[in-house]
């Protein structure tokens, strides 16, 4: 089941640029969060800093507290412990080349030493069905590089491998912006049926797509949480006025 | 407005077409013939080694040890079975040392100083001519223990694969995108698990074609063994003995005023080429095997 997260005070920098000041917000469990904002904002480097990635940069540096459940993952947690909690899907999708679709899903649980191949098939299975991967690829688990298949099916494969841990929460950066409609419909159709068990947290240049699959929605601009709300109050009666004007097109 | 733009015209003149054909056939031509040109000397070799070394290659010399001067006959089975030996010694000592020297280079020492040491004396230690090595060794483990050995060729031949690998392995690991890392981390999986398992396996092909490359080599290499495993006319397997080599052989026969060891220096030279083709080949062919549909 899913797990509410809990930021206070949330400070990011890449080495000397400031990029997330003072963010506090709490994401609800079981539900889908969407993070929008202009290319710079901020809001990718904010869900890097839910799983503790964005220290995995040289420069990157963060200061706050993030509570996943009941758990302050800065002072009470591993990186590695909390990524295993926490899923995460990338823009780009980025399947290990050499292993096949099968190797692909059992990698995180095989990487943490499962070795049960009975365990590591159910696993397998139940994580392609909930991606709705199961019937494309069925046939070829152990014989098809997961780099062989197309773009759509490759990302539903990420998600797929995440899923395979058994996380609480799911992160998602702008999983759909490098697939063509059809695959995007197929993600967003995924996220509506993933957000009951997960707590779900997207990244999106897509405003529509925000509106479509999550119930709260935050605005980020220039590195600070300008608001965040119930979805629909965000679109159609916004407090802030850059907020009105960013999905009014009037900028960004 | 777009419209207010004029386009130049994009018709192409007569003479800018044959001017365009004409560098097309000409590009073409240099690139094929610079693909010839890298291929005529290895051809040339291998037929001119063919045309000298072949009639020398019978049962006997792959089942027979040297013969006295004089004799007629003899083979270089010793040779053979003792090239194999150091080739061991030092593929043991030199593939994992190379690749955890490269797996640190790349992965764990970025910015580091000794990071950049290693990657400097790597590259200065590709450069050392191969005799200084064979003294250095012979300096190390010759003299103390008093005799020339297996050990010590082997020793010498595994230090001069060690930088190629390190740099190979090196740059091989930093071609993995940064995606495919995150994608492991992001998994929870512990730093060193996702190098060794997830980059390293992703970089595997072009790390492999590295140790090939230092094996080859050192394969040929003749210089290090001179006062190393100095070379043995009898059967000798052990680990600390003279043990003989197919180069070390070879140069022994070539530099010989006997036209019947002539004959065999040119036959080693050919089971030498050989057997290096045919290990790089089945090593590319193991390595090969495991490699799925449609994987880059």
């Amino acid at each position: 089941m899913g797990v509410e997260i809990e930021v206070s005070d949330l400070n990011a920098w890449y080495g000397t640029n400031h990029t997330l000041q003072s963010i506090s917000l709490r994401i609800p469990a079981n539900h889908a969060t969407a993070l929008i904002g202009p290319s710079g904002c901020g809001k990718s480097t904010f869900v890097r800093c839910l799983n503790r990635m964005h220290e995995t940069n040289p420069i990157g540096r963060v200061t706050g507290t993030v509570r996943v459940g009941q758990v302050d993952i800065y002072a009470q947690s591993s990186p590695v412990e909390i990524r295993r909690r926490i899923g995460m899907v990338f823009q780009r999708p980025n399947p290990f080349p050499t292993m096949s679709i099968y190797d692909n899903v059992a990698s995180g649980l095989r990487l943490n030493g499962y070795r049960n191949r009975k365990v590591l098939d159910e696993v397998v299975e139940r994580s392609l069905q909930q991606a709705a991967l199961w019937e494309e690829v069925k046939n070829d688990l152990k014989k098809k590089s997961g780099a062989s298949l197309s773009g759509g099916q490759q990302q539903r494969l990420c998600i797929a491998r995440a899923l395979a841990v058994d996380p609480e929460v799911m992160l998602m950066d702008e999983p759909a912006s490098a697939l063509d409609p059809v695959s995007t419909a197929k993600i967003e159709d995924l996220i509506f049926q993933l957000k009951s068990q997960y707590t779900i947290v997207i990244v999106t240049h897509n405003m529509q797509q925000a509106a479509r699959v999550a119930e709260n929605t935050g605005f980020f601009l220039n590195g600070k949480l300008v608001e965040f709300d119930a979805t629909h109050k965000i679109f159609t009666n916004p407090t802030d006025k850059r907020t009105e004007d960013y999905i009014t097109g009037r900028f960004g | 407005m777009a419209s207010n733009i004029v386009m130049p015209p994009l018709r192409a003149r007569a003479s800018n077409r044959l001017w365009r054909v004409f560098a097309n056939h000409l590009a073409t031509t240099a690139a094929v013939g610079s693909t010839i040109l890298v291929m005529v000397p290895l051809i040339a070799i291998f037929g001119y080694l063919i045309y000298k070394g072949a009639s020398s290659l019978n049962l006997a010399f792959f089942t027979q040890i040297p013969k006295p001067v004089g004799e007629a006959g003899g083979g270089m089975a010793n040779s053979i079975l003792g090239s194999g030996i150091l080739l061991a010694i030092a593929s043991l000592m030199g593939v994992p040392i190379g690749i955890a020297g490269g797996i640190y280079v790349a992965e764990f020492g970025r910015n580091k100083r000794l990071a950049n040491m290693v990657r400097f004396t790597a590259d200065v230690l590709n450069g050392v001519p191969s005799i200084v090595m064979g003294i250095a060794v012979y300096t190390l483990i010759v003299v103390p223990q008093k005799h020339f050995s297996a050990l010590a060729g082997g020793v010498a031949l595994g230090i001069m694969m060690i930088p190629t690998i390190t740099r190979t392995t090196e740059e091989m690991l930093l071609m993995v995108p940064l995606n495919v890392r995150e994608a492991a981390l992001g998994l929870g999986v512990p730093n060193w698990r996702s190098v060794l398992s997830i980059t390293l396996r992703t970089a595997s092909p072009g790390v492999i074609t590295g140790c090939m490359l230092a094996f080859a080599r050192v394969a040929g290499e003749t210089a290090p063994l001179l006062f190393t495993a100095f070379g043995n006319q009898f059967w000798s397997s052990s680990v600390n003995e003279p043990i003989a080599a197919l180069p070390l052989q070879i140069f022994v026969y070539a530099i010989s005023p006997y036209d019947e060891w002539h004959r065999l220096a040119w036959g080693g030279a050919l089971v030498l080429i050989v057997l290096i083709v045919v290990s790089v080949a089945l090593v590319r062919y193991v390595a090969g095997r495991g490699v799925l549909k449609g994987a880059s």
